[in-house]
């Protein structure tokens, strides 16, 4: 191998940093030479045995001191809430100028079903809307195509056209409300059917707000939702950051999301480093859509995961903030302030809720959503307790959303502004995610960036390795989960559970059957073909295609069919 | 834990279970999935995996050209009464219903009776004991291989 000298990354000069901050010891004040002295002391008196990590596997001391962390830097490293690198917080009062939004993910069944819900959440205090799609959806098939049998309506809402679209959000002011969409594959054409349902509202695509989650990254890794191969929904993807910085200048085009990586079963620290080497390679993608880094930087928004791990959870959304304002100043040169906020939505974990013994479900939700709201996040999803065995009922769903009601105007929470800040082991943990996270990013860079750690499955087996250890763990008992592997209730009682029929299937083919009947079928197949062309030119941008496709009635299932026709399926590195 | 040591150490030329773990649907949650395969492995099967977004028709192909014992399927889309029959379904046809059909995911009680009856056995929920899933594998193995004898 030809021994060449490698330009330093960005990253490997920040953990070279961290590394001298460490080795540099401060000048010891009497006050500081009579805490060693004390500390010393206490640790020959306590009889220390059991070693103890995090659930991450960082190990724990039994308690911390300033001590831990002589070369911490309050200026430097936490600095005023709202002001870089707004590890305390992107807004200077945070939840006490503004709560959070709370956002309940929902959808279910036919289209009617999910208005319904979403009109029941709003009437009960919800504040944002979010919109869960079933499979088919998510694949884009319509629900008439032979792989969607068996699906159509289940793990969502079934979107096969433009006339779903409209139905979900009847009776909805889309110009008041804002609104997040669950879709990745199919984020292009979800997002012309939401645009073309406002138009017709008379809303116009440069008043709406909301997000998209477009991350395809995450999806092949940890979702698995892809459709085409990832240089084309890449490309995809560009259109979409160009489309929406020029005529949706309040939509978040992209959610990156590290939700899904942690449910595919990364831990809390690769959770981080993987979401936001996701958000990377999207800033660079927008820098080779040809826009400057302080267009639409801000614009990007994120979406964690929150888990059982309480001060790990509180120190991975600090720490986020921290990494993105560094790396979006210094790495990308950002100059606007708003470049550099990381924002985030944040849903608890679903893959913490059991099946077993539901009802605690509730407390592992409230338990979650405490350290989200303390780790200062823009909005909230709090999971309802029997979504270990089913969707949400309106009632769980509703109790779901009062727990995040109880946390803001009972618990006195949203008062200070991050109120764990300066707490020794948080500010510790905080430190260790970032480097930690650094170490990934370096990592990464250095396999020649995030596409071919993905296209490689590095990140799928990374992900891998921590869920079987897990497992494992819980197989010994060592990790308890309280139900499940402790505690065990013999005989579990049944919870009354949302059921979808398969009559949510027939209406829909149905809908689809008299929708091309009556549609325009030679302005369909011109705009199929004219989409066609344009996904053929790399160059061109395929958003009005899209849309137009979408206004003359073509299906979410005819519009995907003309992708996988120009890009084809991709399959995935072997995962086992 | 029984059925685990045995499978370690196969008794005579017995072979080793062989075992195709399988995702029939648009379901790309394959953490338990994958969780599964090392741990079948690691109990002396031979995995196979059938990677994700295939058919019915195309796991029962699967099946027969690896020569398998055991199909295990894993959902969590929920359309797992229409895939795991789907499969069995598709087996029978290839003339290979001699190939056992376990089930895994959120199935209620009231579809396990039903998925039962299709030969589709085990059915486990979130939270169930890997040592449960192979213990009730290698048992359905060791019986029929008991009865062919």
């Amino acid at each position: 191998m030809v021994n060449k000298r490698k330009r330093q990354s960005f990253w490997s000069l920040k953990l070279r940093e961290i590394g001298t901050k460490r080795a540099s010891s401060p000048i010891a004040s009497a006050d500081e030479e009579g805490l060693r002295k004390q500390i010393a002391a206490w640790r020959r008196r306590v009889k220390l045995t059991n070693q103890v990590e995090s659930p991450s596997g960082i190990p724990l001391r039994e308690v911390y001191t300033p001590q831990d962390m002589p070369y911490f830097r309050y200026v430097s490293e936490l600095g005023m809430p709202g002001e870089y690198p707004f590890t305390r917080g992107v807004y200077h009062t945070m939840h006490r100028g503004k709560l959070w939004t709370m956002r309940m993910f929902s959808g279910f069944g036919a289209p009617e079903d999910t208005n319904r819900r979403l009109k029941h959440l709003l009437e009960n205090g919800e504040t944002g809307l979010s919109i869960a799609f079933d499979m088919p959806t998510l694949y884009g098939y319509d629900a008439d195509h032979e792989r969607a049998k068996g699906e159509v309506g289940r793990c969502g809402v079934n979107v096969s056209s433009l006339a779903d679209m409209k139905t979900i959000f009847e009776d909805i002011p889309l110009d008041r409300v804002s609104t997040s969409m669950t879709i990745n594959a199919p984020a292009p054409v979800l997002t012309c059917m939401y645009v073309a349902t406002a138009q017709e509202k008379g809303v116009p695509p440069e008043k709406l707000k909301g997000t998209t989650q477009t991350d395809i990254l995450k999806e092949y890794v940890a979702q698995k939702e892809w459709v085409f191969p990832p240089e084309a929904h890449l490309r995809l993807i560009r259109d979409m950051i160009a489309y929406c910085t020029k005529h949706m200048p309040y939509w978040h085009h992209i959610s990156i999301s590290g939700y899904h990586i942690r449910e595919a079963g990364a831990n809390a620290f690769q959770e981080l480093a993987f979401t936001l080497a996701d958000g990377f390679a999207y800033v660079d993608l927008g820098l080779e859509a040809g826009l400057k880094v302080d267009d639409f930087a801000h614009r990007l928004s994120f979406f964690f995961n929150c888990d059982m791990d309480f001060f790990e959870e509180v120190a991975k959304f600090r720490a986020a903030r921290r990494i993105w304002a560094t790396a979006m100043r210094w790495k990308y040169g950002a100059k606007k302030q708003r470049s550099m906020l990381l924002r985030f939505h944040t849903q608890s974990s679903g893959a913490s809720l059991t099946w077993q013994q539901p009802l605690n479900n509730i407390v592992r939700t409230t338990i979650e959503a405490l350290a989200a709201v303390l780790g200062g996040t823009q909005s909230l999803h709090t999971n309802a307790y029997d979504e270990a065995w089913a969707l949400p009922t309106e009632e769980s769903a509703t109790l779901a959303l009062r727990t995040q009601q109880i946390i803001a105007e009972e618990t006195g929470v949203p008062s200070v502004v991050d109120p764990l800040g300066g707490s020794y082991y948080v500010e510790w943990l905080t430190n260790e995610m970032e480097e930690r996270a650094y170490r990934y990013l370096e990592k990464i860079e250095s396999m020649g960036g995030i596409l071919e750690a993905v296209k490689t499955g590095y990140i799928q087996r990374e992900i891998a390795e921590t869920s079987y250890k897990r497992q494992q763990q819980i197989e010994k008992g060592k990790t308890v989960i309280v139900g499940v592997n402790k505690y065990i209730t013999t005989q579990e009682s049944p919870i009354k559970t949302l059921k979808i029929d398969n009559a949510v299937q027939k209406r829909q083919i149905e809908r689809l059957r008299i929708l091309k009947d009556q549609r325009d079928s030679r302005k369909v197949k011109e705009s199929l073909l004219r989409l066609k062309s344009t996904l053929m030119d790399t160059s061109a941008n395929s958003m009005p295609a899209i849309l137009e496709a979408v206004k003359a009635r073509a299906t979410l299932g005819e519009i995907m069919a003309v992708g996988r026709e120009v890009f084809g399926e991709w399959k995935g590195p072997e995962a086992f | 834990m029984a059925a685990h040591v045995s499978l370690q150490k196969p008794a005579g030329k017995q072979r080793r279970i062989r075992i195709l773990m399988a995702k029939p649907g648009l379901d790309g949650h394959d953490r338990g999935a994958l969780v599964l395969c090392r741990a079948f492995r690691d109990a002396g099967m031979e995995v196979i995996y059938s990677g994700l977004l295939v058919t019915p028709e195309q796991v029962a192909r699967i099946a027969v050209e690896e020569d398998v014992d055991v199909v295990a399927l894993s959902l969590l889309n929920g359309a797992h009464m229409t895939a795991f029959p789907a499969v069995a379904k598709a087996l029978r046809k290839t003339g290979a219903s001699d190939i056992m059909i376990v089930g895994g995911g959120i199935i209620p009680d009231e579809d396990k009776r039903i998925l039962e009856k299709e030969g589709i056995t085990g059915n486990f929920g979130p939270g169930t004991p890997l040592k449960t899933i192979i213990g009730h594998i290698a048992d359905r193995v060791e019986k029929k291989r008991h009865r062919k004898r």
